[in-house]
């Protein structure tokens, strides 16, 4: 298990070294000086040169990358070129905003889609599944964005429960935060629960046929304490890797529900960075995603080992 | 147990909905919230160009010696008054008195020579650092008067001054203004939530007429499907710039809503590259400006908002020269004019920054151009490219785009501007501009210029770009026009 773990960590830090690397290079060849792009079309050349210089623009590429990564490796990011304030401050402001949103999507992902998988799996064919396979049939097809328009429209602009945009920030107290979050939070959360619903299903399914639970109700337990006891957890595999994965795509892929809700999460920042050429900020971001999304997968990873007792005694 | 989790689950889910029922009503309300496109970068109006910063903070928290009025006209602020020497070259400012800046610090002559001095220096970054150029010294007679000298006469020197860019900075606080910005205005800062929103606050100890408002919240809601969605549900009071122009109809029909349709200082132009063949020929040019039919574009990319321009000035302005008719729509004129030059088979490049005036408007463009034998290839680009490669690499043939600083057809005289035109006898008139401060003799050579740049149909003239913007019926004194780039909250108040 130890030299899996430091085999795991290696490649980690490897991936985050290639990753730096590309981000910092594609960032370069982007089109777009930030300086002109602060001043705008009315600048004075003058000026520019100074705001340049102000920024670091000027010198050499090789050194502006060591400067990011030395940076990076004592947390320090930055400071952002439009905001003026360190990026560290900046992301860690949006992270309280996206990280929470994640959870919470999650969170309704799953409380959706594992019952509405068992279900749907112990009485296969009855009118029950019939209508999960249906309505996550559905819940796949329909883009988010679209989804979280119509929730706007219905439950902001038509029935007014809620604002149609917007966070009050947590100082506003922990239930306004929560409940500018459950629309996008359900916006983000159906389409993905549909997924998780239907590969919970089938891997039930599968695992229900298998030789053991034929054994377990041999012995006598019932269909439903054979499916608690036994089943479930077999089935869990495929899950998880779900999971982690939606995990992954649900941080770093809320930029679009971020803009319909106007949410200031990382994805919007993001956005707003890229138009506006703050590099440094789209540098750092990009690169705490990629860490995200490796560690996240380190984490699935010791899962599964936490589900399935006979990946543990391999990794020995 | 099956069903006793699936219960627990399906009640947790149902509870979670019901916690949030319907917010509870307002009380009267004094605060009012306003949607902004984009978002400030910083709030320096010294020290950006982006036309947010100050369309949150000007005339609200900061203010110049002098200031637009709604009807562009130039007001006292700071200076209470002043005196032009006879040669126009020097300038005495009276201040007011009993003003202080937001961190209680009193507001004298010493600031307003601070802060001019800081704009014009050598490594100042104020984006409009050409407002100052003339000016040779700043001297603080007493505490209450301070004297400008100018190089050179400058008839706009006191229009210049209005600019945000010109806004009085105390020493002490001029550094942090980008994040916490000290100003004297009637407002303060209170809260920036980045992505979010800017509070600003009722200042107790304003100089002038105490606001109406207590708090004011800039909200910044870029996309425009969302805009509309919070300006329905009431998350917002008012959003003065509204971006879909073909959701103004559903607000006209909505008696909880006013529609508020203005001018605002954006000449809508086809930019042509002047110096890059056959774009080179004024023929060619002309015949470009014959090709396009001004009203389609504004029918059908601003859905009939926005008044056609001949030259590159606001119609609204009282030396505005209609000459449209010296550009008319006549596609047959026009494909004379490109035989006479003798060009064929004609290719341009058309490069398109990110507004739909510019996007929606380009397509028709392509349509109308082809008409006449002109092909166009379309890219799109967002507004840092646009301004790399258009704007400094001068990398394109046409391109469309609005020009939003006040009065700023002095553009025209810039050498290595990107349309690159920088005439010798545009320049004189410009020259001569800047001398001249007798009103007549100014609206005059104003006239000269407008009618110089359609002479030689340096681009092709569009529309004004229209202001148009929604607001909660009751909510009076929103500026309908934008003399520059400002939200001026100061008027605004709720009607009982």
């Amino acid at each position: 298990m130890t030299a899996y773990l430091l085999r795991r960590l290696v490649s980690l830090s490897l991936s985050l070294v290639a990753a730096s690397l590309v981000i910092f290079l594609v960032m370069e060849v982007v089109p777009g000086d930030p300086a002109s792009f602060m001043l705008g079309i009315n600048a004075d050349p003058g000026a520019l040169a100074a705001l340049r210089l102000q920024m670091g623009l000027d010198e050499p590429l090789p050194l502006r990358y060591l400067a990011w990564v030395a940076g990076l490796l004592q947390g320090d990011f930055g400071v952002s070129y439009t905001y003026r304030v360190p990026v560290s401050e900046l992301i860690s402001e949006r992270v309280m905003i996206s990280l929470p949103l994640t959870l919470y999507a999650l969170a309704l992902s799953t409380l959706i889609a594992f019952p509405a998988g068992i279900i749907a799996a112990a009485r296969r064919n009855s009118a029950a599944d019939l209508s999960v396979m249906g309505a996550t049939q559905l819940g796949v097809a329909i883009p988010n964005f679209w989804f979280a328009m119509i929730l706007v429209l219905v439950f902001a602009v038509n029935l007014r429960w809620f604002s149609a945009g917007g966070f009050p920030g947590w100082d506003a107290g922990f239930g306004p935060a929560l409940k500018a979050l459950t629309l996008p939070a359900i916006a983000l959360a159906l389409p993905q629960a549909s997924i998780l619903a239907r590969v919970m299903r089938s891997s039930l399914i599968d695992t229900l046929e298998e030789d053991f639970m034929r054994t377990a109700r041999a012995k006598g337990l019932s269909r439903s304490q054979a499916l608690w006891r036994h089943a479930l957890r077999n089935a869990l595999i495929p899950v998880l890797t779900i999971i982690g994965l939606q995990f992954s795509f649900l941080l770093a892929g809320g930029i679009i529900i971020e803009n319909v809700f106007y949410l200031p999460g990382l994805g919007r920042l993001v956005f707003q960075a890229i138009t506006q050429r703050d590099l440094i900020v789209v540098r750092s971001v990009v690169i705490i995603l990629v860490f995200a999304v490796i560690v996240v997968t380190f984490l699935v990873d010791l899962a599964y080992a936490a589900a399935d007792p006979r990946l543990r005694r391999q990794r020995r | 147990m099956t069903r006793t989790a699936i219960t627990a689950a399906a009640v947790s889910i149902l509870a979670l909905g019901l916690a949030f029922g319907p917010a509870p009503a307002l009380a009267a309300k004094n605060s009012a919230s306003i949607g902004m496109q984009l978002e400030p970068p910083n709030l320096d109006p010294t020290g950006g160009a982006a036309a947010a910063i100050d369309e949150v903070v000007y005339a609200n928290v900061f203010e110049g010696l002098t200031r637009f009025g709604a009807d562009g006209s130039i007001l006292p602020a700071l200076a209470e008054s002043w005196e032009i020497s006879e040669d126009g070259l020097t300038y005495t400012f009276k201040l007011r008195t009993g003003v202080t800046f937001h961190d209680g610090s009193a507001f004298d002559a010493d600031d307003v020579k601070f802060s001019l001095d800081r704009a014009r220096a050598d490594d100042s970054t104020n984006a409009q650092k050409a407002l100052f150029a003339d000016i040779a010294s700043v001297e603080v007679v007493d505490p209450a008067t301070v004297k400008v000298t100018l190089s050179q006469p400058n008839g706009s020197f006191l229009f210049n001054m209005a600019w945000g860019d010109a806004v009085i900075v105390a020493p002490e606080t001029a550094a942090d203004n980008a994040a916490k910005p000290v100003g004297t205005g009637p407002f303060t800062f209170a809260e920036w939530v980045k992505g979010d929103r800017v509070d600003l606050a009722r200042n107790p100890d304003y100089w002038g007429e105490p606001v109406s408002l207590e708090k004011v919240t800039f909200k910044f809601i870029s996309d425009p499907t969302a805009a509309f969605a919070a300006m329905m549900a009431g998350d917002l009071d008012a959003y003065p710039a509204f971006p879909a122009p073909e959701n103004l109809t559903q607000f006209e029909a909505d008696p909880r809503f006013s529609v508020i349709i203005g001018s605002s200082e954006g000449e809508t132009i086809l930019a042509m590259n002047n110096k890059k063949a056959p774009l080179d020929n004024i023929k060619v040019r002309q015949a470009i400006t014959h090709a396009i039919d001004r009203q389609a574009i504004i029918d059908g990319a601003m859905f009939g908002y926005g008044t056609p321009i001949g030259t590159h000035f606001a119609p609204h302005h009282p030396a505005y020269l209609d000459l449209t008719a010296q550009s008319a729509y006549d596609p047959e004129k026009s494909k004379a004019l490109l035989a006479e030059a003798g060009v064929t088979d004609l290719t341009l490049t058309l490069k398109l920054p990110p507004p739909s005036y510019a996007r929606r408007g380009g397509e028709i463009i392509a349509a109308q151009l082809r008409e006449v034998g002109i092909e166009t290839e379309i890219t799109n680009v967002e507004w840092a490219q646009w301004l790399e490669d258009v704007f400094k690499g001068k990398n394109f043939d046409l391109t469309v785009i609005s020009h939003t600083e006040p009065m700023d057809i002095g553009i025209y005289g810039r050498d290595d501007y990107y349309f690159q035109y920088a005439d010798p006898d545009f320049k004189a008139i410009m020259a001569d501009l800047a001398n001249a401060t007798d009103p007549a003799k100014r609206t005059e050579l104003m006239q000269a210029a407008q009618k110089k740049i359609a002479d030689d149909y340096v681009n092709a003239y569009l529309f004004q770009l229209p202001r148009t913007g929604v607001a909660d019926a009751k909510l009076k004194g929103l500026w309908p026009n934008s003399p520059t780039q400002a939200n001026d909250m100061t008027g605004v108040s709720w009607e009982e």
